[in-house]
């Protein structure tokens, strides 16, 4: 066990802080939250100075234009970057923590040469296409059919919960090329071009007040065979390994935010009055917020742990639901304190004066979909009960 | 930056946990109740394993092990309930003569703890007192205690002392006892955390014999949601202990004031409540005292205030986030 970096490590850290300091001041100030075509230009251009930097894809190959570093590489590029205020992955979430370490394991050279590096450079805005208004923890129920004619592939139903739709060059998408099978046997996955005719898509109006998420509608989108990752009904085994990094390491970069949330909070709390004191002279709250460090804390330390592991063995074990549901139900615990240390002020989503209290408003309504999407804890807690811990399916 | 057990450190789980099976399985821990929980043999057994020396020197009889590895032997205590004044004695095994080889049994106390209860007090030789100036030796001989006729744990005796503790001898000063305390809280998390691993065990091995309504009554999700829940929190608290022993080893990683606190927080959240969880499994049998669940439950409670209750560990960290001044 040691915990030390390396010196390598040291100095990747030491130059990447440099780039970042001379890189944040030249970004473009951030769009309204709900222009989609200049979030999607102000993402790609941020991934694009950070493929032009050599710090797109820390732990891709370098064939696929990635810097073939290790998994702790990129820990610290989470920490550094998060840590600098650096922008968020944003609408190049899919493709660089889905779609591309998915087909990065099982796609075909052309398919790689075709999407990867193009992915990193911010050229290319992926949406992920699985769940379905009648398929959201029984994921494998989905009923988007896929009729083979020919060379083609002919589309009709419903996708939902699409992140960025809107804005996508290309979907993962999973639909039903074998409705007589059992159902986990005969699910495809395909590259779906966003452009093909036969596709339309309709926001979602989130309680945040965000439109992230939309509804996709199929009416017999043609999309070709040569689209198709893996074998024609291998889909489900091929999505597995896309939740694998899901739950595993895409969690990162939100565990340091949060870390650093609990620190504004403390600052925060020194700002709030109640009487003739601050929130943080309250015992009772600043308990709470110890005691959410020391859990933070060694979730932290999980965290690296599993890192550790996914480096030795290739990829996240199941021990990656572990951190999943422990982190998000946290995360809801810190984002209800916070609106105890705001008391009243927790009524505005606006920041009061001084007070930077808006974030935490709002990070308190988005923090409820943290237990939802990439499978709920109640999903989350059958696996671990189920294949770490080896009891019967019910 | 490498998380995972060397192979020496696996052997020496692998070996700890073999002989723990081996001295101390439930029925001869059960057994030593009767003994108030030490047994002069059983306990120079635990010394010639290295249990007491393991980070001293080899010159002084030791075997040169670090933080990390102490911790995988305390995991290893603590799941198989091994009874005793272990932190203790290892703790001042290189400050006490005598404690490293199990000749002398060592216990401490705090010396403004307003309950007076001292664990262990028909076996103790030495005590060690902590306070604001250091760290200090007494000798039980000087120690008027009056045993109290149930423990709350059956395996941690107490008795309440009389009067002033003796001044004793100085074995550490202010700046080390502090130190005694964060390597002392390292200590009983790992052993809480064996504690959480033994209960979950326990658990699951009953949730998957237990049948009603037909089927083994861990098919089902609210008993498997609560099993679930007790792994998450002990590989949480396996993972801060890691931790803290690894600042311990090598304080250039972080803060060892706030990697003990996060490890003592967490782990003994995750003991009592598995030891809690672990009786709630096994129904009505769970409240039972022929059934195990509640020696974890109650060790776990026994355990807890030492060297820092969950409540103090977190205030302990609430001061670390304090903005200065």
């Amino acid at each position: 066990v040691d915990l030390r970096y390396t010196e390598a490590e040291e100095q990747f850290r030491k130059e990447l802080r440099e780039w970042l300091a001379q890189a944040l001041p030249e970004l473009p100030p951030k769009p309204e939250s709900d222009d989609w075509p200049a979030r999607r230009a102000y993402d790609t251009g941020w991934q694009r100075m950070l493929f032009d930097a050599g710090y797109a894809g820390i732990n891709w190959p370098k064939e696929y234009g990635g810097r073939g570093a290790s998994l702790t590489e990129q820990l610290i590029y989470l920490e550094e970057t998060t840590l600098a205020g650096a922008p968020y992955v944003g609408v190049n979430f899919v493709g660089l923590l889905h779609a591309g370490p998915t087909l990065m394991a099982e796609a075909d050279e052309e398919q790689k040469r075709r999407h990867l590096t193009p992915i990193l450079r911010g050229d290319e805005v992926w949406c992920q296409g699985f769940s379905e208004p009648g398929a959201g923890s029984d994921l494998a129920s989905l009923q988007c059919r896929a009729v083979r004619d020919g060379d083609e592939y002919v589309i009709t139903g419903q996708k939902i919960w699409t992140s960025f739709a809107q804005v996508a060059d290309f979907g993962e998408l999973l639909v039903r090329t074998d409705p007589d099978v059992p159902k986990h046997k005969g699910i495809t996955w395909l590259i779906l071009p966003m452009d093909t005719p036969g596709i339309e898509t309709r926001a979602i109006n989130t309680i945040v007040g965000s439109s992230e998420f939309s509804e996709v509608f199929f009416d017999e989108a043609r999309v070709p065979v040569r689209q198709r990752v893996g074998a024609e009904n291998d889909g489900w085994r091929i999505a597995m390994v896309t939740f694998g990094f899901e739950r595993g390491t895409a969690f990162i970069s939100d565990l340091v935010e949060t870390n650093r949330m609990i620190g504004d909070l403390v600052m925060l709390a020194t700002r709030v009055t109640r009487g003739s004191a601050t929130a943080w002279d309250d015992v009772a709250l600043r308990r709470e917020v110890g005691h959410l460090q020391a859990e933070m804390d060694a979730l932290w330390a999980m965290t690296k742990r599993n890192l550790a592991q996914a480096e030795r063995h290739g990829v996240p074990g199941p021990a990656s639901s572990v951190v999943k549901v422990y982190y998000s139900e946290l995360l809801q615990r810190m984002t209800d304190l916070a609106m105890r240390i705001l008391d009243r002020a927790s009524l505005s989503r606006d920041d009061l004066g001084e007070l930077a209290s808006g974030r935490f408003v709002e990070e308190r309504l988005r923090s409820t979909s943290f237990t939802i999407a990439a499978g709920t804890s109640q999903i989350q807690r059958n696996i671990i009960a189920e294949r770490i811990l080896g009891l019967p399916k019910g | 930056m490498d998380f995972e057990l060397t192979a020496d450190q696996v052997a020496l789980q692998e070996g700890m946990r073999a002989f723990c099976a081996g001295r101390f399985g439930i029925d001869a821990v059960r057994g030593l109740a009767d003994q108030d929980g030490v047994e002069r043999g059983a306990w120079r057994e635990l010394a010639e394993m290295g249990t007491f020396a393991l980070r001293l020197p080899e010159r002084d009889g030791g075997i040169d092990l670090g933080w990390a590895d102490s911790v995988l032997v305390f995991e290893e205590l603590g799941r198989a309930l091994v009874p005793g004044p272990l932190v203790w004695t290892n703790l001042v095994a290189g400050l006490v003569d005598g404690a490293a080889s199990g000749e002398l049994v060592v216990g401490g106390v705090e010396r403004d703890d307003p309950s007076r209860l001292v664990e262990h007090p028909g076996h103790l030789d030495r005590l060690v007192v902590l306070d604001g100036e250091g760290a200090w030796l007494v000798d039980m001989a000087e120690v008027d205690v009056e045993p109290i006729a149930a423990a709350l744990d059956p395996l941690t005796p107490v008795g309440r002392y009389r009067g002033e503790l003796p001044t004793g001898e100085r074995l550490v000063d202010a700046t080390g006892v502090e130190a005694l305390r964060q390597q002392g809280a390292t200590l009983v998390a790992a052993t809480l955390l064996g504690v959480a691993e033994a209960a979950t065990d326990l658990a699951l091995a009953y949730a998957k014999e237990r049948v009603q309504f037909d089927k083994p009554i861990g098919s089902f999700q609210a008993v498997k949601h609560l099993l679930a829940d007790m792994f998450t929190a002990a590989e949480i608290a396996r993972a801060a202990v890691y931790a803290a022993a690894v600042t311990l080893d090598d304080p250039v990683v972080g803060s060892v004031a706030r990697a003990s606190s996060a490890a003592k927080l967490t782990a003994a959240g995750a003991a009592i409540a598995n030891g809690k969880t672990c009786i709630q499994v096994h129904g009505g049998m769970g409240y039972t005292w022929e059934v195990d669940a509640h020696l974890y439950f109650k060790r776990a409670y026994a355990l807890e205030p030492l060297f820092g209750s969950r409540e103090s560990c977190a205030d302990r960290m609430a001061e670390l986030l304090s903005p200065v001044g």
